[in-house]
């Protein structure tokens, strides 16, 4: 029955409870008992309750509230007992309530303190971290600066390195330009050469018509002179002037052009002798030409006012009849001598003379022969190739000494 | 000496016993013309068959002929010069025969006579010698022949020059040693004045010795160069002589292989135009040099090769290619190709526009290729199509290459396509998707992954709709159908 009472029913229950009873109440926690007095100004101060004041009365009133107080003692003994049961009643559970209370609040408390610390906490960890993060931005920073100065200059580098390259390329090692324009010069070179070989082919051919032409024509000369004979006199028309025919046939034409044919003997080659006596004759060729056929017999004096032609070349033709002096000269024979000398001058081949004792080549320098030296330097032909030592091959090291 | 004409069948040997037996004592006999006569018989017995020279050789008769060729006239000298080179042209082993005997000499003191006859007679002898292997040209050298066979080349007379020089070029063929031999005798100066010489056959024995010359070492081939032939060795390019023609190209083949400089001279003084006019106006073996020397310079570096393309060599050489029946001539052909279109994209375009991939192919691929043409002409599509990006030519390689080719081809195409559109819609339209998706390649190989990044330049619809048994697959679709029940 106590348990079911609720605390808020048990306050209404407390303020229904008149003034007079109230005075008998232990104000509450300390449990003091006061003056009837006191006690009447020792009410529980209830809110909205008021106090009465002049004396007199309040004196009938005293004595009016103590009798009906002691009437009612034994029920405020009770009652008393009951109120201070039912205080019992809720003693754990205020206590509890207390006990909450201040849990709570001594929660709250600890929370603030807590929070507290933690806000410290936070603003000293925030400063250490904001610390550690400037100095890290700083370490990032310049490391972000760094890679940019990098990233320039590699780039600038790059952009060296590519002009360079493509310098060193097109100069040095694989010029395009170059390239086309030698294949031009190529293709221009191979048309001349071959337009040049044409004209050189269509040179040859020309000449090699002509010669054919030459020959040709040289042959048929040849012919014509042969058959002379068969030209055709006014009295008998040849066989190439045929009367029906409008035109008389080339070979005609041909044939009166043509000298006859005379076959030559075949010539005897005088011997060209230079002696003193032709000279001084002039009976040169050139001077006096001399043919080997003799004139015919019965031919005809030349009009004219002219001698004789036997005599003529009787004059002409007579030898030279030299003087004594010229004939056989004092000095002959250091002429002859002198003459001797001129003809070994003309034919021989070594002008040394042949000196009897090898003592006398010793201060020679060997010359080599023509045949077996050449442009690039003497051959080695008789020198290394026969004679050529080859001390590997020797039997012995030394050379053999005649016994 | 009519009693023994040279195109007699074959003797048989007793008699030839008898001829020779019957012929040794007439050698020694009092009169010279009987001599010079049976010299002359002896000489056109040997000349016949190698046989009968044995017979000579074996008979006894050289040494007798070694003695009296320094003593005799002019016309016996001639006649057994005649005899010696009449028995040394058939082997090597009568050669050395004739060197044995101490012919050598003898010949070479024939070279200094006045007769140019004797002189042309012994040179001649000399060359046939010399002609055989490198021991016999230099036991020709070691007795003193070079210098007299140069001054043989000044002298007028041009049959004299023309054994001379081939006589030179004999000896210079076998090995640098005698070339450079017979370059410092002064050689070299001579035969380069005589270029210019309007006698045919003369030019082909000139030019076969310089090319004799100058194919053994940088070296010579550069003092060869400097004896200042070129541009007028260009001029016998021209010549209507058709070995002169070839011994020309030889000549600057033979320059031309050895180094990177000295083809870039001879393009810049313009030979490379020349020998591909050259190339065109002549067929069959005539043409071998030229081809070859176009192969050489375009090896040596993508300039040259690009020279090489500007005047219009590769539609010459794609000519050859086609029409020439011989497989040699084929095979240097598709080898100079494959030189040409081996360094860039650029040159790989310029050989395949001119359509000459599928001939090089289908010589691949025919079985009367013999196998040097088949080789060559795989390492030329080869090289070429591994640089080619020109896809209206590597097209046809889709459908008829074999699998090693195909891989090549497939991956030029996974090359090119990711980067140009017009190039993947115009692979798709001339039907070169649908083929790359019937190709079958394991999975993880090389051809495989060339299939997928072309696959992957083309949405997925595309490459589901072109690949293969995409009809079955659509009309299974509609057998499963159910309509809609409405």
């Amino acid at each position: 029955m106590i348990g079911t009472f609720s605390y808020a029913k048990f306050l209404k229950f407390l303020y229904s409870v008149p003034e007079a009873e109230r005075g008998w109440e232990k104000s509450g926690v300390n449990g003091k008992l006061t003056a009837p007095l006191d006690w009447l100004y020792g009410l529980v101060r209830l809110p909205g309750r008021r106090i009465v004041t002049p004396v007199v009365n309040q004196m009938r009133e005293a004595m009016a509230t103590l009798a009906r107080l002691q009437a009612r003692s034994k029920a405020v003994g009770q009652q008393y007992y009951f109120r201070n049961s039912v205080v019992d009643v809720f003693r754990k559970k205020e206590n509890d309530a207390a006990v909450k209370i201040q849990n709570w609040f001594r929660g709250c408390r600890v929370r603030a303190y807590i929070r507290h610390l933690h806000r410290a906490a936070i603003i000293v960890q925030k400063w250490w971290r904001s610390y550690l993060s400037r100095q890290h931005y700083q370490l990032v920073v310049k490391l972000a600066y760094y890679t940019m100065k990098m990233n320039l200059y590699n780039e600038m580098a790059v952009r060296i390195q590519r002009r360079w390259r493509g310098y060193k390329i097109r100069k040095y090692c694989f010029d395009y330009f170059y390239l086309k324009e030698y294949l031009r010069a190529v293709t221009e070179t191979n048309d001349a050469i071959r337009d040049a070989l044409e004209e050189f082919a269509e040179m040859k051919e020309r000449e090699e018509k002509k010669a054919a032409l030459e020959r040709e024509e040289k042959k048929r000369d040849y012919q014509a002179r042969k058959m002379h004979y068969l030209l055709s006199t006014k009295q008998i028309p040849g066989i190439y002037n045929s009367p029906f025919r409008k035109d008389p046939d080339p070979w005609e034409l041909r044939l009166q052009k043509a000298k006859p044919l005379t076959h030559q003997r075949p010539r005897v080659k005088q011997k060209h002798s230079i002696s003193l006596t032709s000279w001084l004759a002039c009976t040169s060729n050139r001077s006096f030409p001399r043919s080997e056929i003799l004139p015919p017999i019965n031919r005809k004096q030349c009009q004219g006012p002219f001698r004789d032609i036997a005599e003529v070349l009787e004059q002409r033709y007579k030898p030279l009849e030299p003087t004594l002096r010229e004939a056989e000269p004092i000095n002959e024979l250091k002429e002859a001598r002198e003459d001797l000398r001129r003809q070994e001058w003309i034919r021989n081949v070594n002008d040394n003379m042949f000196l009897p004792f090898s003592s006398y080549h010793k201060n020679e320098k060997y010359v080599p022969s023509m045949h077996s030296s050449s442009k690039y330097g003497p051959n080695s032909y008789g020198c290394q190739r026969f004679r050529d030592e080859n001390p590997k091959k020797w039997i012995c090291p030394k050379a053999v000494e005649p016994c | 000496m009519h009693l023994l004409p040279e195109d007699q069948s074959p003797w048989i040997p007793n008699r030839q016993a008898g001829v020779m037996s019957l012929l040794r004592p007439l050698l020694l006999d009092v009169v010279p013309t009987i001599q010079q006569t049976a010299a002359l018989a002896l000489g056109r017995l040997a000349n016949y068959n190698d046989d009968l020279a044995e017979a000579v050789v074996k008979g006894d008769i050289l040494p007798q002929l070694v003695y009296s060729l320094a003593e005799q006239n002019r016309f016996y000298k001639k006649a057994a010069a005649f005899v010696l080179r009449a028995v040394g042209k058939h082997s090597p082993q009568l050669a050395q025969a004739i060197v044995d005997c101490g012919a050598l000499d003898t010949l070479v003191i024939c070279l200094e006579d006045f007769d140019p006859g004797v002189k042309e007679a012994a040179a001649w002898a000399l060359g046939y010698i010399a002609r055989h292997n490198a021991e016999l040209s230099q036991a020709v050298v070691d007795a003193g022949a070079v210098p007299l066979l140069v001054l043989c080349i000044q002298e007028p007379e041009v049959a004299l020059k023309r054994i001379a020089a081939s006589a030179l070029s004999d000896i210079s063929k076998h090995s640098p040693e005698l070339a450079q031999t017979v370059v410092d005798a002064g050689a070299i100066a001579h035969l380069a004045q005589m270029i210019l010489n309007p006698d045919a056959k003369l030019k082909r024995q000139i030019l076969s010795a310089l090319s004799q010359i100058a194919k053994h070492s940088v070296d010579l081939a550069e003092m060869v160069v400097e004896a200042e032939i070129f541009p007028v060795v260009l001029t016998c390019l021209k010549d209507k002589d058709e070995y002169v023609k070839k011994n020309a190209s030889t000549l600057i083949r033979e320059i031309a292989k050895h180094t990177p400089e000295l083809s870039q001279l001879i393009v810049n003084a313009g030979g490379v135009a020349a020998v591909i006019d050259c190339i065109g106006s002549c067929k069959g073996n005539i043409r071998l040099p030229g081809i070859m020397m176009l192969g050489y310079v375009a090896a040596h570096s993508e300039n040259l090769a690009m020279a090489v393309i500007i005047s219009k060599g590769v539609p010459q050489l794609s000519l050859c290619l086609s029409e020439e029946p011989e497989d040699h001539i084929k095979a240097a052909a598709a080898w100079a190709l494959g030189q040409i279109g081996r360094h860039t994209p650029e040159h790989a375009r310029a050989v395949a526009v001119t359509n000459t991939l599928p001939v090089l192919l289908s010589l691949y691929m025919s079985t009367e290729s013999s196998e040097d043409l088949q080789v060559k002409s795989k390492k030329a599509i080869k090289s070429i199509l591994q640089k080619c990006t020109y896809l209206p030519a590597l097209e046809p390689f889709l459908y008829d290459a074999p699998p090693n080719i195909l891989k090549h081809v497939v991956g030029q195409f996974s090359k090119v396509l990711p980067h140009d559109s017009k190039a993947r819609r115009l692979f798709v339209t001339s039907g070169g998707l649908k083929k790359v998706q019937e190709i079958k390649a394991e999975p993880g190989s090389l051809l495989q992954e060339y299939i997928n990044s072309i696959n992957n330049c083309y949405p997925e619809e595309i490459v589901r709709y072109y690949s293969p048994g995409y009809s079955e697959t659509l009309l299974q679709r509609v057998d499963s159908y159910q309509p809609l029940a409405n």
